[in-house]
């Protein structure tokens, strides 16, 4: 199958990106700034994220929607205002996870941002979940720009007036030239950020206008580094079929309501294991010196019994220390258990941490 | 006098009498990305020709470091240890990995010299 490209590969080129296949889309992983001073710039300024790769569905519909997807995500839609976003997955029945996703109320329906990797899959699981019975377009003519960073509100607010009006997990449609885009509050970097989805034909003179207000384009490595010190969960590494919310430490994610009501797909075995405890659980992992755990590393006990394994590891160039998280046996849980990784051959010592292990110092705004 | 070759493995060794000084390449580096972890070959250990002589990891993953030559390894470098951040800044000069006493100078012949080397680089590598 031929590698897709986004409407923004053109410029991505012009900016010295290396580029990897990510779910059949070429995307750049750094430009030349290289990962850790683009994750840094991120942190500092204002980075700018192509992840038009990720799926945009919009599915029309009105209070019988509402009704039908409140019997699939575990979500209270019905008193969700309109513009106003939530982070929800779609499970199957033994709440497994086949995507994690942002959904957010339209007038006219939900536009669901969906994993690159996962869009195709869910949208066949959520068709049929909902019976054909409303219109559904994983949209392709349009692109998604994040911008994050404690500058891109100022960015922003250059190109489009009053963005500065949205509140974090809100969002609203603001004119563009002659079109609308649809901008969140949103983002996965642990920073105050935009997400903007936008068609493909004005998605590169939008960019190129963050960029000449200051913005710098930023790769999926620093993405990627950036997501793991902010301690949000990657799917394909965190989360799979084979691991549950209540596993992944996403209970605050479910609302309220609905964990006394369940009557979502799944529902069953994550309340019994609200209930009961679950086995495994995610944690936050603190290697001692500068020792990498990579995703797959086995994690030990101090008497050397295997408790469970690595899912994601890097340098945090924030922290500037390595960090990790991994899915560990709850009795081993605690913060500031000792626990054995194994590298290369060779333990090495490491602590349970809380997450995240980067936390922004939000200043407070003029307004 | 000294000389550098070039190993397919992107390493380098300055040959100073029998002592050679080895490290990995510009090109390397590039390659490789920010490098957040390296871990040496301890002082005193053998190591054998195109044989595993440490590990570089950078923010994107881990690569192993083969030594071009035989030899006994007689000091690393526990600077980029400390700061393995330098070997992105400086391969080819500080941030040297280790120094051997080489055990058959003859191995070298099979090493590339600069300007072949600077060709298999850009034949082989994006």
């Amino acid at each position: 199958m031929e590698i897709k490209k986004t409407s923004l590969n053109k410029l991505h080129q012009e900016n010295k990106a290396k580029f990897v296949e990510f779910a059949g889309y070429e995307m750049p992983i750094q430009y030349s700034l290289g990962i850790i001073e683009e994750h840094k710039f991120t942190r500092s300024n204002s980075g700018i994220f192509d992840v038009s790769h990720m799926g945009q569905l919009f599915i029309y519909g009105d209070d019988n929607l509402i009704n039908d997807l409140e019997e699939i995500f575990p979500l209270d839609l019905k008193n969700l205002k309109i513009n106003s976003s939530k982070y929800s997955f779609l499970m199957n029945d033994k709440a497994g996870i086949y995507d994690d996703l942002i959904i957010t109320k339209l007038k006219e329906g939900f536009l669901i941002i969906l994993n690159a990797a996962c869009k195709d899959n869910d949208l066949k699981i959520l068709s049929s979940l909902l019976k054909d019975k409303y219109k559904m377009v994983l949209d392709d003519q349009r692109s998604l720009i994040a911008i994050q960073g404690p500058k891109s509100v100022e960015i922003l607010n250059q190109i489009l007036k009053s963005v500065t009006d949205l509140n974090f997990m809100s969002g609203n449609w603001f004119p563009y030239k002659d079109q609308k885009l649809y901008v969140t509050r949103s983002g996965y970097t642990g920073e105050d950020g935009f997400e903007v989805s936008i068609s493909n034909e004005l998605a590169e003179v939008f960019t190129k206008e963050l960029l000449d207000n200051g913005a710098k384009l930023i790769g999926l490595g620093a993405r990627d580094t950036l997501r793991l010190e902010a301690g949000l969960c990657l799917y394909g590494h965190e989360l799979s079929t084979e691991t549950t919310p209540i596993e992944a430490n996403l209970k605050w994610a479910i609302s309220k309501e609905r964990l006394n009501s369940g009557g979502f797909i799944g529902s069953e075995n994550v309340l019994n294991q609200i209930k009961d405890g679950a086995k495994k659980i995610r944690v936050g992992i603190k290697p001692e010196g500068r020792l990498i755990a990579r995703e797959k590393t086995i994690i030990y006990n101090e008497n050397e019994k295997v408790i469970g394994e690595v899912t994601s590891g890097t340098f945090g160039p924030s922290v500037n220390g390595p960090i990790a998280m991994g899915f560990i046996d709850q009795e081993f849980s605690k913060k500031e258990t000792k626990i054995l990784l194994e590298v290369r051959g060779k333990k090495y010592p490491a602590n349970i941490c809380g997450l995240p292990f980067y936390k922004k110092s939000y200043v407070k705004g003029v307004n | 006098m000294s000389d550098v070759k070039y190993s397919k493995e992107h390493e380098w060794i300055k040959v100073e009498g029998d002592v050679g000084t080895i490290g990995i390449t510009q090109h390397a580096t590039e390659m490789l990305g920010d490098i957040v972890f390296v871990e040496l070959p301890d002082v005193g250990s053998s190591v054998e020709k195109d044989g595993n002589a440490g590990v570089v990891e950078s923010t994107k993953a881990a690569s192993d470091v083969y030594t071009p030559i035989s030899g006994e390894v007689m000091e690393n470098n526990q600077s980029i240890v400390d700061d393995p951040g330098k070997i992105n800044s400086d391969p080819e000069n500080e941030a040297w990995f280790f120094k051997l006493k080489i055990k058959d100078s003859s191995e070298l012949d099979s090493l590339m010299n600069k300007e072949e080397y600077d060709k298999f680089a850009k034949e082989s590598g994006k």
